[in-house]
């Protein structure tokens, strides 16, 4: 079984992140890359496949940045056999610039010339956190989309899942091939040791530009997005607790009430 | 001639007896050659490892450790019979030797033992006999009736090899006695022989007194056979178990691994660019091993001395080094049997050892500080933690914080510009001016913060007390700021050795940039990679040993302690006592502060306890009972001590989690060495107590 996985490079969750000077995107110096944590799942899910079935290839599709090789690395460390990476340096110096749609159809032109009978995207990535490149892949190629998946099994060309749903799950079965989305859950992923990290430098991998792919650069990127961010500020500080003081459980719980009231006018 | 015939000239049934004195030893030895051969096959597949050096301080650590057991009396009861029986071996040997002789020609005699020297080793070696089987039976007892918490096998840990002991105690009470019986029945039938009374054979002669003649023949022939069965027998027993350590342990000893506070490199003769080379790193298979850890396996006394002292254990973590071995030992020689095809390895973890065991390591050091005859467990451990690491095989827990230490070169994942925050504090740094290195500028002594120190707030004191300390003795100093990077002590305990050296390898170019002429450190953890395992830098020491120094030369001069009625104790911490076997300077440190009352936990110096592991190990999860930080307040609690002083910071979060967790925070302080000995500091009470210096 040969299995594609979805690789987007985001801002490393331990960063603190800074906003940019137009506000339309984060500052990224100082800031760390990494691997989106959902799509470490993906990776993950296709190597367990792969190993459960002894055979095929696990490929790696990412678009993004110049940075980008340093995830690929690590996913190669972690035993992906091959990655593709299209770089999108068109929207310079602003981090997000694209949106889900633009993505998607360069992920859909990247995947014109792979084999494969199975993809698997993070649920979400969690740098714009909007949950739609999967689902717009899925459109685009006519693939069932199954998103959210915990557990899933492959019995011949068939792919049952077990998805999370408001209040539950629900077990979903589709023919192969489709795309699945991964949900923390799913699995442990394994840890890409440093040196193997090291030793992922030597290995190729294939360095798409827009161009080789026929995509007009003014049809993707901030330039053919639909979604246009206008404004990114940073969540307000935390501020420090308050604690309710009261000579009984009942006269702080009066307290409580009347604060939520009048005070903060919830209840 | 003696009034009996000598086995070699005694016939039964028309059969010379002397034909069988001379096919036991030589099936004897044969089949314990073929034995030992076969015990030889897995060392030979195994990786290489390095013990030739040093020879001096070898055969030094050959007198002291095996020759004269010196370890041994750390436990009194079973140090003392251990002690009887090898020295009684030692001498019974000579005995053995020329018995297997006697068998052959009665008139037999080992060169040098005929005139009175001969006369004299007679008496020591009834002597020797009759002390071993009273220490056989002291042993014994203890075995089957007291039980020593130590010998027992918790379930799920391994399997019960004390009936060994017992068959063992046995063969060698049956080699006592047959020994004497033998001689004691030449003596009863008219043999003129001095006896020392009131020793074994003394003790049988009165008891065969009056025996027929006959009778005393067959005694003095079945004893002979006995001695000569039971002897080949307990020869090619000892390859079978745990009684091997009668043979390895002398090739154990002298192998003992001399450089403390530094663990295997990954491979012997591979380093730098080459460890990427390699196919597979660390141990996965048993043949990953290095041959000394084999033989390690092979030594294993099973006494239960490492696992009595390991925290691990203690608090119902996974982990027993003895188990470690044994269970090792028995994977060995079920994959390499004495006879019968070499089964294919394949991973230990998984099957011989679980992750959870192997990761449940603080690498402390109790077990190898104990081990008699020098078993290493924490190469083993880091190297198996090596094997999973190359495999992927780690805890989410610790991953996070390794991918980290790669980023960012600290656990935090925090930005290297915040490393010298703590620094900048408005009003520490109004008094105490700490020089930054980061760009150009130099300084005497460098100060290595180390991670933890700089960015936990809680630690961040230490820093500014050590700070204060080496200000106040008036030392130029300075720190790296966003150039130091973790030390990686413990990211290269946790097997990711390639972070590490490139952890080290940023370090020393940061360290060499500075120009620095020393190092001092609050954080032994920072002490021992830097000075054990960081070639080329400049020499380094811990903040309690240069205070020290301080303070007899003069230049720290210490106040008395405010409330003279506090106790306080001392905790060592692993990697400055145990690793680095600094014991006493700290402790000379603390009592040279006026009026300061001192005691001692019931655990101290080599044998500290553990407060639950530093580095890495404070985001590990591991499956345990109680913490090892609760059991060490608790031993600071039996004495009474009010206050307990530790000299490293995971120590202090460690003890200070626990002290929390137990409700003690009124009754129990706990304290950096370096906070203490700044709260003392004569020049700066104007600074640390301006209410106080006012009044």
């Amino acid at each position: 079984m040969n299995i594609v996985v979805l690789m987007k490079q985001v801002p490393d969750t331990e960063s603190e992140l800074a906003i940019n000077d137009d506000a339309t995107g984060i500052d990224s110096e100082d800031v760390k890359m990494a691997i989106n944590p959902y799509d470490e799942f993906a990776i993950e899910e296709a190597l367990l496949i792969k190993e459960k079935d002894g055979g095929g290839t696990v490929t790696l599709v990412s678009v993004g940045p110049d940075t980008v090789p340093e995830a690929i690395r690590v996913a190669y460390a972690m035993g992906v056999d091959h990655a593709v990476h299209v770089n999108d340096e068109i929207d310079e110096g602003v981090y997000g610039g694209a949106d889900a749609f633009t993505s998607a159809k360069i992920i859909v032109a990247a995947l014109k010339d792979i084999d494969y009978d199975l993809i698997i995207a993070g649920n979400r990535a969690v740098d714009g956190d909007n949950y739609q490149v999967p689902a717009h892949v899925a459109e685009m190629l006519g693939l069932p989309l199954v998103s959210a998946v915990v557990h899933q099994e492959i019995s011949g060309d068939a792919i049952t899942c077990k998805k999370l749903i408001e209040g539950g799950t629900a077990t979903v079965r589709t023919s192969l091939p489709a795309i699945i989305t991964a949900q923390k859950g799913l699995n442990e992923p394994r840890y890409p040791a440093f040196r193997a990290i090291m030793k992922a430098k030597k290995k190729d991998f294939d360095e798409l530009e827009l161009d080789d792919l026929g995509i007009d650069e003014k049809s993707v990127g901030a330039a053919g997005a639909f979604i246009k961010i206008r404004k990114l500020e940073l969540a307000p500080a935390r501020t420090g607790g308050r604690i309710i003081e009261g000579a009984s459980p009942a006269e702080k719980a009066a307290a409580l009430v009347k604060l939520l009231r009048e005070e903060r006018q919830v209840i | 001639m003696s009034p009996l015939i000598s086995p070699a000239e005694f016939s039964v049934l028309g059969l010379p007896l002397r034909v069988v004195s001379i096919l036991i030893p030589l099936g004897g030895i044969a089949l314990f050659a073929y034995m030992v051969k076969r015990r030889l096959v897995p060392l030979r597949a195994a990786m290489v490892d390095e013990r030739k050096d040093h020879p001096g301080q070898r055969w030094e650590n050959f007198l002291s450790l095996w020759l004269a057991q010196s370890r041994q009396l750390r436990y009194k009861t079973a140090g003392a019979v251990h002690l009887v029986i090898f020295f009684g071996f030692l001498i019974l040997s000579i005995r053995a030797v020329s018995l297997v002789f006697i068998g052959i020609d009665e008139g037999f005699g080992l060169p040098g033992f005929s005139g009175g020297f001969g006369a004299v080793y007679n008496i020591v070696k009834d002597l020797a006999a009759t002390a071993v089987l009273a220490a056989c039976a002291v042993a014994l007892y203890r075995r089957v009736v007291v039980k020593p918490e130590r010998y027992r096998v918790p379930e799920g840990k391994g399997k019960d090899h004390s009936k060994e002991a017992v068959l063992v105690l046995t063969l060698i009470a049956l080699l006592m006695v047959s020994e004497a019986a033998f001689e004691a029945a030449m003596v009863a039938a008219g043999e003129p022989q001095f006896l020392l009374p009131f020793t074994l054979v003394w003790l049988l002669v009165k008891v065969f007194a009056g025996f027929s003649p006959e009778s005393l023949q067959t005694i003095h022939v079945l004893s002979y056979f006995t001695h000569d069965i039971v002897f080949f027998s307990f020869l090619c027993y000892l390859p079978l178990g745990k009684h091997f350590h009668v043979v390895t342990s002398m090739f154990n000893v002298w192998c003992w691994r001399l450089k403390k506070g530094t663990v295997k490199p990954v491979q012997y003769g591979v380093s730098g660019e080459e460890l990427f080379d390699l196919e597979s790193v660390g141990v996965k298979k048993l043949e990953d091993f290095t041959w000394k850890h084999m033989l390690d396996f092979y030594s294993c006394a099973d006494c239960g001395r490492c696992s009595d002292n390991c925290p691990a254990n203690s608090v119902g973590r996974p982990l027993s080094p003895r188990f470690l071995t044994v269970k090792g030992r028995d994977r060995l020689f079920d994959s390499y049997p004495l006879t019968g095809d070499i089964k294919p390895s394949d991973d230990l973890v998984g099957t011989t050892y679980k992750e959870d065991e192997i990761w449940s390591c603080t690498t402390c050091g109790a077990c190898e500080e104990e081990c008699p005859i020098g078993i290493e467990y924490i190469d083993k451990i880091v190297d198996l933690r090596r094997g999973m690491v190359d495999e992927g095989m780690v805890p989410q827990s610790l991953q996070a914080p390794l991918k980290a230490l790669e980023k960012r070169g600290n656990p935090y994942g925090k930005m290297e510009k915040k490393r010298a925050v703590w620094a900048k504090d408005e009003e520490f740094a109004a008094q105490c001016d700490v020089k930054i290195l980061e760009k150009e500028g130099t300084a005497d002594t460098l100060y290595f913060v180390d991670s933890i120190t700089s960015y936990e707030d809680r630690m961040q004191e230490i820093a500014r007390a050590t700070s204060r300390i080496l200000q106040a003795a008036g030392i130029d100093f300075g720190i790296l700021g966003k150039k130091e990077k973790d030390s990686g002590n413990d990211v290269r305990r946790f097997g990711e050795e390639m972070l590490f050296q490139d952890l080290k390898d940023q370090n020393r170019e940061a360290i060499a940039g500075c120009g620095a002429k020393n190092i001092v450190t609050a954080d032994p953890h920072a002490m021992n990679a830097l000075k054990n395992e960081y070639e080329d830098i400049p020499p380094a020491s811990h903040i309690s040993q240069l205070a020290l120094k301080e303070v007899k030369s003069g230049r720290l001069q210490l106040k008395p302690v405010a409330d003279p009625t506090k106790i306080y104790t001392y905790h060592d911490p692993c990697y400055l006592g145990r690793h680095n076997e600094v014991y006493l300077e700290p402790r000379e440190l603390i009592d040279s502060i006026p009026g300061i009352k001192r005691v001692e936990m019931a655990r101290n110096q080599d044998r500290s306890f553990c407060c639950g592991g530093g580095g890495l190990m404070l985001y590990y999860e591991p499956e345990e009972e109680t913490r090892m930080g609760i059991v060490r307040v608790q031993m600071a609690k039996d004495i009474g001590a009010n206050v307990i002083v530790t000299a490293c910071p995971f120590c202090l979060v460690n003890i200070q989690d626990a002290v929390k967790t137990l409700n003690l925070d009124s009754e129990i302080e706990v304290i950096d060495i370096a906070e203490l000995v700044a709260k003392q500091l004569e020049q700066t009470v104007d600074h640390l107590e301006p209410a106080a210096a006012e009044a």
